[in-house]
């Protein structure tokens, strides 16, 4: 398969989705010759193995996407083989059609009320070579995505700026970030969950999203494959 | 009742964690060495899953209100009731009002107490644990603080099975431990990373639940780009930039952007959990 998978120590198996990069003819023929942002490739995938899971082609006690791989914890040998054979089916039966229904109408928004009044919207908007108001409208027209989920409890990778809307860290991390604070890191839109340091640049702040509270039943607001848009 | 009467360096809540939420950014978390719970927890009759404390360093002292059963693992101790040594890994029953004094251990740098019953704390997302870096489940413990003790679960359960999970024996800190892993899925970033194994590392102060930190000969990136961040899991051998490898431990980053060169086996989370600061280790790496 084109999806490499490694071996994670005694019981976990990591799936790399980066050789969908450059796979060539196979690929862009299964694609019909389109470019397949890769947040929407894992996307796709890990849909396609939590679905297997809750089936019970196998078991695993966390199936965690990030921005080019998907890890699987908890597995038996037996259980990797099950979900190499997910993957092959999921290359060779139209994970590109997958890939591309990602952002088909079937999946609700959730829609979080944004202020752009953050600290770094002037380096953005310089980056973006547009006025602070432009960042705004191309940050409210866009279709956002929950890539993944890491570096605190419920702080959500959203893909769907775009690689050439792609923007660097700064260079000195602020020791303290406020909560609702949403920035932006190479290709993806955050939300920070609660008050931590912090190196995305700041954009605005949501003030009446509760991200993560851990009294609901589903703590976190923003789950893996959620998409979101960012209103006034 | 429990009542801390000093919490030591660090001490904790820990069960076997909550794993099922590290797509949402939230770490396994649980005792640092579970195989020294899990036998804890044997020796009293508990479930493997119950909650048991987890000192750090420097030990712990506890006041029993009323009569109990525990036991004490994962360290070589000594422990007292009053002034009377306290046996490691077996059941012992105290008398209501009497104290249990945990030393700073011989060997060993988590001691894990069971009680019959279990730790009944509030369980958060399924576990009782403390999970140190992101701040869930009940905050570290500190002197004055109780603990109440659960219901004694299935009566049948005997005491002191004997045919419980091993748990590895903690080495002399004067010899070199070896820590087993199997390769990585991203030693190729290192430049001969398979030359790790002729390494010595000595165990530094800034290791914590999240990870063991060490010192010694650093290794070298073989690759200039960024690694975008990947799930990694407890036991995994990072490598920041500064070339010197992380160990992560239970409360670890459920994501990770530096190369993962190998990956310890359950048994060597289990001692390198137990490795005090100057303890020298090396990694014995095999394919995966």
């Amino acid at each position: 398969m084109t999806v490499t998978m490694h071996q994670v120590g005694e019981h976990a198996v990591l799936l790399d989705l980066s050789p969908l990069d450059h796979s060539g003819d196979e690929f862009a023929v299964a694609t019909e010759g389109r470019a397949v942002p890769m947040p929407n490739l894992v996307a796709s995938l890990w849909e396609r193995l939590m679905a297997a899971r809750e089936s019970g082609t196998f078991t695993a006690t966390d199936v965690v996407p990030a921005a080019r791989t998907i890890l699987v914890d908890g597995v038996s040998a037996d259980d990797a083989r099950s979900i190499g054979a997910v993957v092959d089916d999921w290359e060779s039966t139209g994970f590109a059609r997958a890939a591309m229904g990602l952002s088909e109408a079937d999946v609700p928004v959730i829609e979080i009320p944004v202020t752009f009044d953050g600290p770094d919207l002037a380096t953005v908007a310089e980056l973006w070579g547009t006025s602070t108001h432009g960042v705004a409208e191309i940050m409210r027209d866009a279709d956002l995505r929950v890539a993944f989920c890491g570096f605190a409890p419920g702080f959500a990778y959203m893909s769907g700026i775009g690689a050439e809307r792609a923007v660097p860290r700064r260079t000195s991390p602020r020791s303290r970030v406020p909560v609702g604070a949403v920035g932006l890191a190479g290709e993806y839109t955050g939300i920070y969950p609660r008050s931590s340091p912090g190196g995305w640049q700041l954009l605005g702040t949501a003030r009446d999203a509760t991200l993560w509270d851990i009294a609901r039943p589903n703590p976190a607001l923003l789950v893996p494959g959620t998409r979101v848009r960012l209103v006034s | 009742m429990i009542e801390v009467l000093d919490a030591g360096a660090l001490l904790t809540v820990q069960d076997l964690g909550r794993p099922g939420y590290a797509h949402l950014g939230v770490s396994r978390s649980g005792a640092a060495d579970a195989l020294a719970a899990v036998r804890a927890n044997t020796l009293v009759g508990n479930q493997a899953t119950d909650a048991v404390l987890e000192t750090t360093l420097t030990g712990a002292v506890l006041r029993f209100t009323d009569a109990a059963t525990v036991a004490l693992t994962g360290t070589a101790g000594p422990a007292f009731v009053g002034d009377v040594p306290a046996p490691m890994n077996r059941p012992v029953r105290l008398g209501a009002g009497q104290v249990l004094e945990i030393a700073p251990p011989e060997r060993g740098l988590r001691t894990y107490v069971a009680v019959r019953g279990g730790i009944d704390v509030p369980a958060v997302l399924t576990s009782r644990s403390t999970d140190t870096l992101s701040g869930i489940g009940p905050a570290p413990l500190q002197p004055g603080d109780r603990l109440s003790i659960g219901e004694s679960t299935p009566a049948s359960a005997t005491l002191f099975d004997a045919g419980g999970t091993p748990v590895p024996e903690v080495t002399d800190p004067g010899t070199v431990l070896a820590l087993k892993a199997l390769a990585g899925p991203r030693a190729d970033w290192i430049h001969e990373a398979h030359a790790v194994a002729d390494h010595t590392y000595t165990v530094t102060a800034e290791s914590n639940r999240v990870g063991m930190r060490v010192d010694g000969p650093a290794l070298e990136w073989a690759r200039t780009e960024e690694l975008a961040s990947e799930g990694v899991v407890a036991g995994a051998i990072q490598v920041p930039p500064s070339g010197l490898p992380v160990f992560f431990l239970a409360d670890h980053p459920t994501t990770g952007g530096y190369p993962v060169i190998g990956v310890l086996t359950d048994e060597a989370v289990a001692l390198a959990a137990q490795c005090a600061p100057g303890q020298r280790v090396r990694i014995d790496l095999r394919d995966a």
